[in-house]
């Protein structure tokens, strides 16, 4: 009998160690295991043997059988096992293959570089005002110190609606708007549209969009415009930008500056790109005129305030290297996709 | 203004190059747009003097020139040239010359014949027959200047001068000057001005006796000087003055009218000659033109002048418009003998209106509307007499008539360095300010400043300031930051704003920005009910053209001229939304309203009425609006003009309660080919200030239902005509408050359905909040939707 466990054993191991399907496996397991298997069937006869054989042999086929099972659970492991690995193998893809289409779509450009603009003061602690785009030559001109018959008026070429009534050609209206409702200190930028009689071309569009900036306190001063500006530049264009300020006038603003921004291909040697200047225009600025803050109720022996102009189309042509501006009002989807 | 560095050195020796004055100016507040260095392009052209002329024997039009160029021996060039004569000086070109536009001068032969050069016309030489008038156009320039043979060409005719171009601010018509900007300069470079006091010596007679001066409008014109130049002999001027007019952009035309232009460049003062023959009785009146009156001005045209214009007359008949033009018979002409020099002062805003009105901007006109220095007339008309007497082209009388009208006024500023410098930002000392002030002739007597004459832009201590902070150097000027703290953030509307933007963005829409303006011609092309208010669009006066003379009372054309666009640059799918305004009037002198409003727009293959529905729904949801109804446009008064411009079966107003907040649908097929796009497109408008206002911007936590649901789904049968949304209307009202969702699953027409009928299935989820729903509340929950349905007209589907 011993014979015969040791017989089935090295069988069933035999059998097991060939077998690789998983459904043999299990007809194994009956065989040597189950009820009616062939281990039962030797331990039926145990009731055969004598006393003294008896535990000997007992302890024998408990042996077997759990060296059996033993042996079987770990095929059944491995087999799982490889089957698993085989699905995998079989269900990989070619990754190569493109991804289903999900739809993201963008901002315009000029409103992406709004936007960065905004975050920027926001920061520094200005609000958003905004202003009406029809608006009244007060607003535009005469409160902003351009009187009528005043020379400068013909440096923007300006929409009328009736004869009192216009497109506005900067956002420095906002400024008397905010000034007439607002006591200091104010801190605001105004983005928006502003439009002059120009014809359309690669730099030149009737419709513009302008961000003001103005800011009123005791003790504004015009070091402080520098230090603001700089600021903005760097953030906007990194921390190596370097402007210069050049004297200029506007009527409402007094000093008056331009401000120029250090040409990024050529950092201020001349180039190409800045017409040999080394340098380029990107806004006006100035210190707000005492007869605008006069104008608007605001003491301007107690209070100074400076104010700034920039021209976002200028701004985001730079940053994407977009040469005509007729590109950003046409709207051709290959063109916005892009940002 | 184009400033001649010759004339500018008679007034200040500046001591550094051309690059570094221009930039010098640039950053002191003179603006230089650009220089021209003369004959910059032009190398090795010499004068020459044609020997002999031989005809070429291969060519009837070619001749064979011996020229003296002021070497050892003559050299040959073979021309074209015909206005050639023996003897004359010529611009000759030599082997290895460069001329203007790049051209060398090489070796050759021209029919078998050698060349050694080029003969040069003053179009090859990059000039005009302005800046020499012998000469004629089409031909080789005969020189008649006073040169010698072999000399270079740019010192023989003068073609060694740099003009500098200024972009002079409207607040500095001083700096319109050579010695304006001789006077910057000096104070920017830091060197002496050089100026003379004119002085000529003249014939000693009474001029009252001939001539007088009556002002009958002293506010408009406050001083009037008039001198006189006898035997006057009219020729070209000479060479150094045509040089430096050329240099300045203005045409020699002949001695004394070029005086006149001198003297303007010179000392910014217009000033104008009459011819004293037509000035009647040698009355010199300034008036207003009286009604009827008009002009020829010298310029040929005829001119209607009106009662509100300033003219300068003679006893019976206007002989000029004041700072303006002078009239035609009134000007100088060859056989002139007695001139009238007039030196005047006009009131700005007056020269400016006149200007204006009669379309008619002069060189004066451009300075008198600035306002210029009365102080600098009688100099003015010094220099011109000096001029007269050194160019010896007449004889000066030495008294002037003169009306004089003007107020004694001394302005003074207060000066105050310590505000100076807390207004800059600066330390800079008192010395320091007086030196710059003076330097600019602003005088500083204790706390105050005398600004001089000429600089009317002058007024306050904030214009001293920048004085002192321009020639300081405005980039010497610290940088801070501004002090204090200061809260800001975006108003609610401005968040509504940016978010409605971002979840366009994050729903696959690319943002379009238009113009504002539009062509009325957009009312028709989406048709537009004849008496839609939106017909009457705010118009711009003075548009650039029809395309852009409307604001725009709707956004929808605008959007829908950039799909066209798109459709066009054969663009296959295309989404797109707009953040725009439009402007509706209010009223005809009051500002119109300007709403802003989200336009989207697409067509493509995935683009349908669903598509762009669930667009919308998500976004509304995005935007915390309440639940929307959505109705056809012609089942409700709330509707829009613009949905005309929609599939009359494929569109819907948005309801938000009783609010409508917008409109989509499929594109009218009509409007779809107004507008040459050849697919279906879908387009939508939606109010954001409306739905801003509805928006549920506060969110309050609902707690998670801690009782199991029960779902039961509904086959329904009904007749194809009624609308599922109202299905869904009378489950959710009769199923109660255990409904916790209805879901659309299935809409079915076709086989095994009869015709004129359609199959919906909903999904229904029920659940209690307070226990756990049994079997029997569902059943009941569900016997009451299903008799609701019935009486609607749905059955469930066996």
């Amino acid at each position: 009998m011993k014979q015969q466990l040791e017989a089935i054993r090295a069988a069933a191991r035999t059998a097991l160690n060939d077998c690789t399907d998983p459904n043999l496996l299990e007809k194994l397991r009956v065989q040597y295991l189950g009820k009616k298997g062939e281990l039962t069937a030797i331990l039926k006869q145990m009731g055969k043997l004598s006393a003294e054989e008896r535990p000997a042999i007992g302890q024998l086929a408990n042996q077997v059988r759990e060296d059996i099972e033993a042996a079987l659970a770990e095929k059944q492991q491995r087999l799982a096992e490889a089957l698993l690995a085989h699905k995998l193998e079989s269900e990989t893809v070619d990754i190569t293959l493109p991804g289903t289409t999900q739809k993201v779509g963008s901002m315009h450009p000029l409103t992406i570089v709004e936007n960065e603009i905004r975050e920027i003061f926001l920061g520094m602690g200005f609000s958003v005002a905004d202003g009406p785009e029809v608006e009244y030559d007060y607003y535009n001109f005469e409160a902003l110190n351009l009187p009528p018959d005043h020379p400068a008026r013909d440096t923007q070429d300006t929409f009328y609606i009736t004869d009192n009534i216009l497109l506005r050609t900067q956002t420095s209206s906002v400024q008397v708007h905010v000034m007439e409702h607002q006591k200091p200190p104010i801190r605001v930028i105004s983005p928006g549209r502003v439009y002059r009689s120009d014809a359309v071309d690669a730099t030149h569009s009737p419709l513009f969009h302008q961000i003001e900036g103005l800011v009123v306190d005791k003790g504004i001063t015009m070091a402080d415009l520098k230090g603001t500006l700089e600021l903005l530049m760097q953030r906007l264009y990194g921390e190596e930008c370097r402007i210069r300020l050049r004297p200029h006038h506007f009527p409402f603003t007094e000093p008056s500056a331009e401000v120029d921004v250090m040409c990024f291909q050529c950092h201020g040697e001349g180039c190409r790109m800045c017409k040999g200047e080394g340098y380029i225009e990107l806004l006006g600025a100035g210190m707000v005129h005492p007869k605008v803050l006069e104008g608007c109720g605001i003491d301007s022996s107690v209070y100074s305030g400076f104010a700034f102009g920039l021209g976002l189309e200028r701004v985001a042509m730079r940053r994407y290297n977009i040469g005509d501006m007729r590109l950003l009002f046409e709207n051709d989807y290959r063109f916005l996709e892009q940002f | 203004m184009n400033l001649s560095m010759k004339w500018l050195a008679d007034y200040v020796d500046c001591g550094v190059s051309v690059k570094e004055f221009c930039a010098g100016m640039t950053m002191s507040g003179s603006k230089v747009e650009r220089y021209d260095i003369e004959g910059e392009a032009i190398r090795h052209v010499v004068i020459g003097k044609i020997l002999s002329i031989a005809p070429h024997e291969n060519s009837d039009h070619l001749q064979i020139c011996q020229v003296d160029v002021g070497g050892n021996a003559p050299i040959q060039i073979v021309t074209g040239a015909q206005n050639i004569v023996e003897g004359a000086l010529v611009p000759v070109a030599l082997t290895g010359a460069e001329l203007p536009g790049g051209v060398h001068i090489k070796k050759g032969k021209l029919r078998g014949v050698e060349s050694n050069g080029m003969l040069c016309s003053l179009g090859e030489l990059g000039l005009t027959v302005h800046d020499f008038p012998y000469a004629i156009e089409d031909g080789i320039f005969l020189i008649e200047e006073d040169c010698q043979v072999g000399q270079d060409i740019h010192e023989a005719i003068g073609l060694n001068d740099v003009s500098v171009e200024f972009e002079i601010t409207s607040n500095r018509p001083d700096c319109l000057s050579v010695i304006g900007l001789a006077r910057e300069a000096a104070v920017t470079f830091d060197k002496p001005l050089k100026i003379n006091e004119p002085t000529f010596h003249g014939i000693e007679e009474k001029l009252s006796d001939t001539l007088s001066v009556t002002i009958e409008n002293p506010d408009l014109c406050p001083r009037y000087l008039a001198g006189m130049v006898k035997n006057v002999r009219i020729a070209p001027s000479p060479r150094w003055m045509r040089e430096r007019l050329r240099a300045s952009g203005i045409r020699p035309i002949n001695n004394l009218v070029d005086i006149t232009n001198y003297v303007m460049l010179e000392y910014g003062q217009p000033m104008h000659a009459f011819d004293l023959r037509y000035v009647q009785n040698g009355k010199i009146v300034v008036r207003h033109a009286k009604d009827g009156e008009s002009i020829t001005t010298l310029d040929g045209q005829k001119r209607q002048l009106s009662p509100e214009m300033l003219v300068i007359a003679d006893a019976v008949k206007p002989i000029a418009v004041a700072g303006v033009m002078g009239g035609e018979y009134s000007g100088i002409m060859d056989d002139t003998t007695t001139v009238v020099f007039e030196s005047a002062y006009f009131e700005p805003v007056q020269v400016r209106r006149t200007a204006k009105k009669l379309g008619l901007r002069t060189d004066a006109s451009a300075r008198y509307e600035k306002g210029l220095d009365p102080d600098n007339c009688q100099r003015t008309l010094r220099r011109a007499l000096e001029l007269v007497e050194l160019l010896g082209i007449g004889d000066p009388v030495a008294d002037f008539v003169e009306a004089d009208h003007r107020k004694e006024e001394k302005k003074v500023i207060p000066f105050d360095p310590d505000w100076i410098n807390s207004f800059l930002g600066t330390e800079i000392s008192r010395e320091e300010m007086v030196r710059i002030l003076e330097a600019l002739e602003i005088h500083v007597d204790g706390n105050v400043s005398t600004p001089p004459s000429f600089r009317i832009d002058l007024e306050r201590p904030a214009d001293i300031a920048e004085e002192v902070a321009r020639i300081y150097g405005y980039n010497n000027i610290p940088s801070t930051v501004i002090h204090g703290v200061a809260k800001a953030q975006l108003t609610p509307q401005q968040q509504f704003l940016r978010k409605a933007e971002q979840a366009m963005v994050g729903l696959g829409f690319f943002g379009a920005l238009t113009y504002s303006f539009t062509s009325p011609k957009c009312f028709d092309r989406i048709g537009l009910p004849a008496d839609s208010k939106l017909r009457e669009p705010i118009t711009i006066i003075n548009p650039l053209g029809e395309d852009t003379s409307i604001m725009r009372t709707t956004t929808l054309p605008s959007l829908l001229d950039v799909l066209a666009t798109n459709y066009k640059n054969r663009n296959a799918a295309v989404s797109l939304y707009e953040i725009g305004k439009e402007y509706l009037p209010t009223g005809k002198n009051t500002l119109p309203e300007e709403p802003n409003r989200l336009t989207i727009g697409m067509y493509g293959e995935s683009a349908d009425f669903f598509t762009l529905k669930g667009v919308v729904a998500a976004l509304l949801k995005e935007l915390a609006l309440p639940r929307c109804a959505y109705v056809r446009p012609n089942q409700t008064k709330q509707s829009f003009d613009e949905c005309c411009a929609l599939h009359p079966g494929r569109s819907a107003v948005i309801l938000c309660g009783d609010t409508p907040i917008g409109y989509l649908g499929e594109l009218h097929p009509t409007v779809q080919k107004a507008y040459g796009i050849g697919t279906r497109t879908y387009v939508a408008k939606l109010l954001i200030q409306e739905m801003a206002d509805l928006a549920q911007t506060e969110i309050t936590y609902q707690p998670l239902p801690k009782f199991p649901a029960i779902t039961r789904d509904l086959s329904l049968l009904c007749d194809d005509s009624l609308p599922v949304g109202k299905l869904e209307a009378v489950i959710e009202q009769a199923a109660g408050k255990l409904l916790e969702q209805v879901t659309l699953f299935d809409v079915y027409k076709g086989d095994q359905i009869a015709a004129g009928k359609k199959s919906v299935s909903f999904s229904l989820r029920l659940r209690s909040h307070e226990e756990t729903l049994t079997d029997e509340q569902a059943d009941a929950a569900m016997k009451r939707v299903l008799k609701a349905l019935a009486e609607a007209g749905a059955l469930l589907r066996e």
